[in-house]
């Protein structure tokens, strides 16, 4: 039996819901988008209820060490072909084992799943590492860059508490969407219209303010300087700092 | 903010490159109400160099104009270079600048000696304070505390900043007083004493009292230079380790020599910096950190330096081979994190996932375990016995030969659809044609 849901965490979480409620053995669930006709298998669609997803959540959480309890949310953000399933399994042994499952390593689910959330909390990680804000005329500071996977949500709050007193804006090239922050509360936000490169999401000199300049040469010619020549190794420059980042990089533009 | 800042920052930040120091980890130290920036435990690098290393903090001195001449030491000052002084709001305004286009984690400050230690610890110290009160700012402070400076000015430093630093860079006061005739250890642990009896102190009253001041909340750290001097990597290890257990430092960092005055008869004549040395010792320097070693174990006076051609670790295994194979699934996690092939992190996850099943090597190649290395070190149900056997000699040339890359013109044993061996005569597709003619 093959489940559908709307490509929401909700709308998943809402399929768990339903398999537990009515005992269903999935063979597999996925998302409305990724959805292919097959010819032998009966396929269901699930609605997304929020009171249902909260319901699912809010138990899981209670079998969860409290450390680790963002590892369901971060292994479906992967979207990766097959985490549903993964996680439905990592779902059900939370709820039966008297171990903690995160340490069940030899299962293989389980050890897919807690890859998958490594690999988007790397992703998260390196969003709040290479972002880099530019000044614009009207004090906002902005910034975009194309994270693999969708993780901003992941990184909002730490934006938050770090630049807390002044306005801006991170956004996802890849994904068109991205968050405002008015000092106060950030939101989401889609610009429809683009005053960026839609590629590197540099803004054009003019709408930048005047000291916007200095600090990015400033930058440039730090990270010049500090380099020790006589040690150059850009396998490993490439290895920490990854070269899909490069063209949002203050310090690597030409 | 003008080109004449920008010209004096590339000056200082060249002059404070060879300080290898980048962390910005070890607190989290939370914003405040309308303050820019935090700290947190796992530091954040923000980009990396050409030579790898890691950018987390606007890393540059005050001033590369120094009162002293140390022979290992480009700001010496008989040397002649560009020399350039910031000023305190030159350097408040390039952190926060920065600061907030997420360039960086925080300022790490150091300074060549001008007039006097007091002089130029005060002005350091002014800038912390001024980043930390006028802007409100909150993340990281580096600061290096001057030898010779009072202790009133050390403290004051310390109340701002993340971490105080001193660095010892020569491994031993004989060679640090031929180098450096106007230092003496004496000058150098004087302050690392004093920021560590202060931080235990202020921890203590913390107890007590929430909101009395932090005084250097991510510990103090130093650098040793390697290879400037003849010391053994026995020396310096043990040195090492004495700073973490004694002086309760968080970081000792290794500064391969790179050979600034060429001209001084009193240093080695090389090249190139020792890489694969300095390497080696902060593999070792992670062994003690992280896997329990003491330092005796990993060099001693039978073998004073280390082997440049394998890795620490691998190398007590091989002197140690008595005590393997060991049992994943049985034995204690110490003796799990000193098998070959194994890191801190397969550790933990063979503990928490033996309690489930017992572990087969297929599962501990799933789990990250190294298994061309681990597996002359280790058994579970499945594995032959026979590779114990080996000598310590030949394991070791086995294990360095399995290490090599394999050659990349491996010969091709499927055939290819349009490639012709030597002795294949190759079709004419004109005959063919000609033939059905």
């Amino acid at each position: 039996m093959l489940l559908v849901y709307d490509g929401t965490f909700e709308g998943y979480l809402s399929v768990v819901f339903e398999v537990y409620k009515r005992k269903l053995e999935p063979t597999e669930i996925t998302a409305k988008e990724h959805f292919q006709h097959t010819m032998f298998t009966s396929k269901e669609e699930i609605t997304t209820d929020f009171d249902h997803a909260e319901r699912v959540w809010k138990g899981l959480q209670q079998k969860l060490k409290p450390e680790l309890n963002q590892i369901p949310y971060s292994a479906w953000l992967s979207g990766e072909k097959g985490i549903e399933m993964a996680l439905l399994e990592y779902i059900r042994q939370a709820f039966i084992l008297p171990l903690s499952v995160e340490g069940n390593f030899g299962d293989a689910n389980i050890l897919t799943v807690r890859k998958a959330a490594r690999r988007v909390m790397r992703e998260a990680m390196r969003v709040l590492q290479f972002v880099r804000f530019q000044c614009t005329l009207d004090g906002i500071y902005f910034s975009a860059i194309s994270p693999e996977y969708d993780v901003l949500p992941l990184t909002i709050k730490q934006l938050q508490n770090r630049f807390a007193d002044q306005n801006w804006v991170v956004y996802d090239l890849k994904r068109d969407y991205g968050f405002y922050y008015n000092k106060k509360t950030s939101e989401e936000i889609t610009l429809a219209d683009k005053t960026f490169s839609r590629s590197t999401g540099a803004m054009p000199a003019n709408l930048l303010q005047e000291e916007e300049g200095f600090y990015q040469q400033a930058w440039i010619g730090y990270c010049k300087s500090t380099t020790i020549r006589e040690r150059l190794n850009p396998k490993l420059q490439r290895q920490h700092m990854p070269k899909r980042f490069w063209k949002y990089l203050t310090e690597k533009k030409r | 903010m003008n080109d004449i800042v920008q010209k004096k920052l590339n000056i200082l930040a060249d002059a404070a490159k060879y300080d290898v120091s980048c962390a910005s980890s070890g607190n989290n130290r939370a914003n405040t109400q309308g303050g820019i920036g935090n700290a947190v435990n796992c530091g954040i690098c923000h980009s990396f160099t050409e030579d790898g290393r890691c950018i987390s903090l606007l890393k540059v001195l005050m001033t590369n104009n120094c009162i002293y001449d140390c022979a290992y030491c480009i700001n010496r000052r008989t040397n002649d270079r560009p020399r350039a002084t910031l000023t305190v709001e030159e350097l408040v305004d390039l952190t926060i600048g920065f600061y907030r286009r997420n360039y960086i984690e925080g300022l790490f400050l150091s300074s060549g000696v001008i007039k006097s230690p007091d002089y130029t610890m005060e002005r350091m110290m002014l800038v912390a304070k001024k980043l930390r009160i006028e802007e409100r700012y909150n993340g990281y402070i580096h600061m290096k505390a001057i030898p010779g400076a009072s202790s009133d000015l050390i403290h004051q430093a310390g109340i701002w900043v993340d971490r105080l630093s001193v660095n010892i860079e020569i491994p031993s006061n004989p060679e640090l007083k031929r180098l450096a005739p106007e230092k003496n250890y004496v000058d150098i642990y004087r302050p690392m004493n004093f920021i560590k009896e202060n931080i235990i102190a202020q921890k203590e009253e913390r107890k007590h009292l929430r909101h009395a001041p932090t005084f250097a909340p991510a510990g103090q750290s130093t650098q040793l230079i390697v290879g400037a001097t003849p010391e053994s990597d026995r020396q310096i290890l043990s040195l090492a380790s004495d700073l973490y257990q004694g002086q309760r430092l968080k970081r000792v960092y290794y500064s391969g020599y790179l050979p600034v005055n060429e001209y001084d008869q009193r240093l080695p004549a090389i090249k190139t910096p020792p890489l694969v040395r300095e390497n080696r010792l902060y593999q070792s320097d992670w062994l003690m950190r992280f896997y329990k070693f003491k330092a005796n174990e990993i060099v001693s006076d039978e073998h004073p330096f280390l082997d440049l051609e394998i890795d620490p670790k691998l190398a007590w295994a091989l002197r140690n081979l008595h005590q393997f194979p060991i049992n994943v699934n049985k034995a204690p996690y110490e003796m799990i994190l000193r098998v070959p092939g194994i890191g801190v992190q397969s550790a933990q996850r063979i503990i928490e996932a033996r309690k489930f099943r017992t572990l087969n090597t297929q599962h501990l190649t799933k789990i990250g375990v190294v298994m061309k290395r681990a597996k002359y070190f280790i058994v579970n149900n499945e594995l032959p016995a026979s590779v114990f056997d080996l000598p310590s000699e030949t394991l070791r040339k086995q294990i360095i030969l399995g290490d090599k890359p394999k050659p990349k013109s491996q010969p091709d044993t499927q055939l290819k659809l349009f490639s012709f061996g030597d002795n294949v005569k190759p079709l004419r597709l004109t005959t063919n044609l000609a033939m059905l003619d």
